[in-house]
């Protein structure tokens, strides 16, 4: 006898409430770790959790921390609809960040100011064409999207690696594996005095509100929940799955590689080796936190750029190191997919 | 040219045991039509818990071993408690598995970071050692390059010949007759993701332990997906899985080699070999839907509630 029993329709309050029910049980497993660890419980939630939000600066760091992850993740979502499983998007954002940033060098100097839209529109081709791969390979090959891109990370870190510490790489940067610090017509401008938040915000905005849209007005979001629901409804139905698979790979790589110029254009300021602490790989949960939903991945990915921040905190308060957000980042993951079975089963009311 | 080609062929056997352990592990798991993604995550935390043990304990390798196969079955068991017992999405729960294991791993690691291990020194079988050619490359070889092939004797002759291998490909093929019968289906794939969770663990370790040997932050660099790959392009048979680990061990082992060869590729360049030979090998794999339709486990990634 098995404790649950799938129940005559999906909970609507359990697709809801589920991540929070995540979250709680994360702060639970969290607290059992930090006193497993020997710190004080309260105190170390303090630092991780509410302190980054007690000033201004550390609300602006979450504003930039959580805009490539929700970019990211409004992408992503649209492919997890119709079940296609992107987990390369981390690749995606570094060829997009290289071919931004390509831009940006060969630019360098000029004042022109169309530097800015080029690198857009140069990390938005890259990180498209390395989300199109993929795409290539499961249309034409039947090869799973899941393993190729995530190969395909593997291969542009290469890529990157070599970019910067040959061709690309700063004469004057002491051998350092990094580009040349770019231009200020290279940047994205800042928008509050004395924080880092810049215009790249509005990317992420567009994408939302794109994303949205999609959701409520396009027929391709139908076929793609279709797609992902009912296979052979969709066949049926005439819904091409090729077109399915090209759509989602190749957006999701779009915003991924936006996400990557906002990063080198931002924060970085430049190519190198360090351009993203995971955000592809933080992205897929962020997507499932939010239900896949433009608004629900906002939240979501404010709640995981608090995790990163937490981290950082953590790391020079508590003498922790970073690798806890990654702890966090399993558990959060875990804790969902737990909850969420409880949309489709409930417990089993004894007979 | 024979002389170079010794240490390139004996190198590709060293490279390819963590695959064959770890390959062989989530081979018998997808077996039984479970998929756990969570490779990765177990190996890296084997390869810290076998490095921490035989740092702290002095037995070195003998204790890492162990340890790295008990750490990582028991990373494998948070995976089987939400894919398993509350049947949650499988491809998913692996995922986390992964995210929580290099995080894990790292967060241990902090502390090992500028320790180094002696290794294994190679264990050379009498006689058979001195066979020009064959003797350096095959039986010259560290105990548990050994111990990886008597891994895969012992999985495919438990799969094809046993009543367990039979009742492990019986619950993967169709895990609801098997319950019918009364086999308790979910109990025995806690028993193989445990399984697949220690051999990831083992190697881990190996690559903690002996490999390389010490401890570095993501060390395991993705062994974890490309055996997970390996698996799919063995088509769910053990021996198909062991040439194809050779295949990696030897992509792997060239790019320390090819300057000796002659070959003037960009470091960078030669290290993505593997995960381009990966991609390539699903390609080909994939190419023919029958092969793999015909292979495929039926049950092979379903949530399953008895």
């Amino acid at each position: 006898m098995h404790l649950l029993e799938p129940r005559a329709r999906p909970s609507r309050l359990m697709r809801w409430t589920a991540p929070l029910i995540a979250i709680v049980a994360t702060l639970l497993a969290g607290s059992l770790l930090f006193w497993s660890l020997g710190k004080p419980v309260l105190e170390s939630f303090e630092v991780f959790f509410i302190q980054p939000m007690t000033s201004s600066y550390g609300w602006s760091e979450l504003l930039i921390k959580a805009c490539p992850l929700i970019l990211i993740a409004e992408g992503l979502a649209i492919g997890f609809k119709a079940r296609i499983y992107n987990i390369g998007a981390e690749g995606q954002l570094i060829i997009g960040a290289l071919a931004g940033g390509g831009v940006a060098i060969y630019m360098d100097g000029s004042d022109s100011a169309w530097v800015m839209p080029a690198m857009i529109l140069a990390g938005a081709i890259g990180g498209g064409l390395w989300g199109a791969l993929p795409a290539l390979l499961r249309t034409r090959f039947n090869a799973q999207e899941t393993l190729t891109t995530l190969m395909l990370s593997y291969v542009a870190s290469f890529i990157l690696s070599f970019m910067v510490s040959g061709p690309w790489r700063d004469p004057e940067g002491m051998n350092f594996p990094q580009s040349i610090m770019f231009g200020d017509n290279a940047l994205f401008a800042i928008l509050l005095e004395g924080s880092r938040v810049n215009t790249s915000i509005y990317l992420t905005g567009a994408a939302v509100l794109a994303f949205w849209l999609f959701n409520a007005r396009s027929f391709m979001h139908f076929q793609l929940e279709v797609g992902g629901h009912a296979p052979a409804a969709s066949r049926y139905a005439g819904f091409s799955s090729h077109q399915t698979v090209w759509f989602s790979l190749v957006v999701s790589g779009i915003t991924a590689g936006l996400a990557g110029v906002g990063e080198i254009a931002g924060p970085v300021g430049q190519l190198n080796l360090n351009i993203s602490p995971g955000y592809g790989f933080a992205a897929i949960i962020v997507a499932y936190l939010g239900r896949l939903h433009a608004l629900g991945i906002v939240l979501a990915g404010l709640l995981m750029a608090l995790i990163y921040l937490g981290g950082e905190a953590a790391q020079v308060s508590l003498q922790m190191p970073f690798a806890i957000t990654g702890i966090f980042q399993g558990m959060l993951l875990f804790f969902l997919l737990g909850s969420d079975v409880f949309i489709d089963n409930r417990l089993r009311r004894s007979a | 040219m024979i002389e170079q080609l010794i240490p390139i062929l004996a190198g590709t056997l060293a490279a390819a045991t963590p695959l064959i352990f770890a390959g062989l592990g989530e081979l018998v798991v997808e077996r039984t039509g479970v998929m756990n993604l969570g490779v990765e995550g177990m190996m890296l935390v084997g390869a810290i818990a076998g490095f921490a043990a035989a740092a702290e304990t002095g037995y070195g390798v003998a204790a890492g071993l162990p340890a790295g196969a008990l750490a990582g079955a028991a990373t494998a068991m948070i995976f089987a408690f939400f894919a398993l017992s509350l049947a949650a999405n499988q491809a998913a729960c692996g995922l986390a598995l992964t995210i929580f294991g290099i995080g894990l791993s790292a967060f241990i690691g902090q502390n090992y970071i500028s320790y180094s291990l002696p290794g294994l020194k190679p264990l050379p079988i009498p006689l058979l050692a001195d066979i020009p050619l064959l003797g350096p490359v095959l039986f010259a070889q560290d105990a548990v390059v050994y111990l990886s092939l008597a891994a895969y004797a012992a999985v495919a002759w438990t799969l094809t010949k046993t009543r367990l291998g039979l009742l492990l490909k019986a619950i993967g093929e169709s895990p609801e007759s098997a319950h019918a019968i009364g086999y308790p289906v979910i109990l025995i794939r806690f028993g193989a993701v445990a399984f697949g969770g220690a051999m990831a663990g083992i190697g881990g370790a190996y690559l903690s332990t002996v490999y390389t040997p010490l401890w570095v932050q993501n060390m395991s660099a993705g062994r974890g997906w490309i055996a997970v790959a390996l698996v799919v392009f063995a088509t769910w048979k053990p021996t198909r899985l062991l040439f194809g680990a050779y295949l990696f061990g030897f992509v792997t082992i060239l790019q320390f080699h090819a300057q000796g060869l002659g070959i003037m590729l960009p470091v960078q360049f030669l290290a993505a070999l593997p995960y381009l030979a990966t991609i390539v090998v699903l390609v080909v794999i994939s190419r023919d839907r029958r092969v793999l339709q015909n292979n495929l486990p039926a049950s092979l990634g379903k949530p399953f509630l008895p």
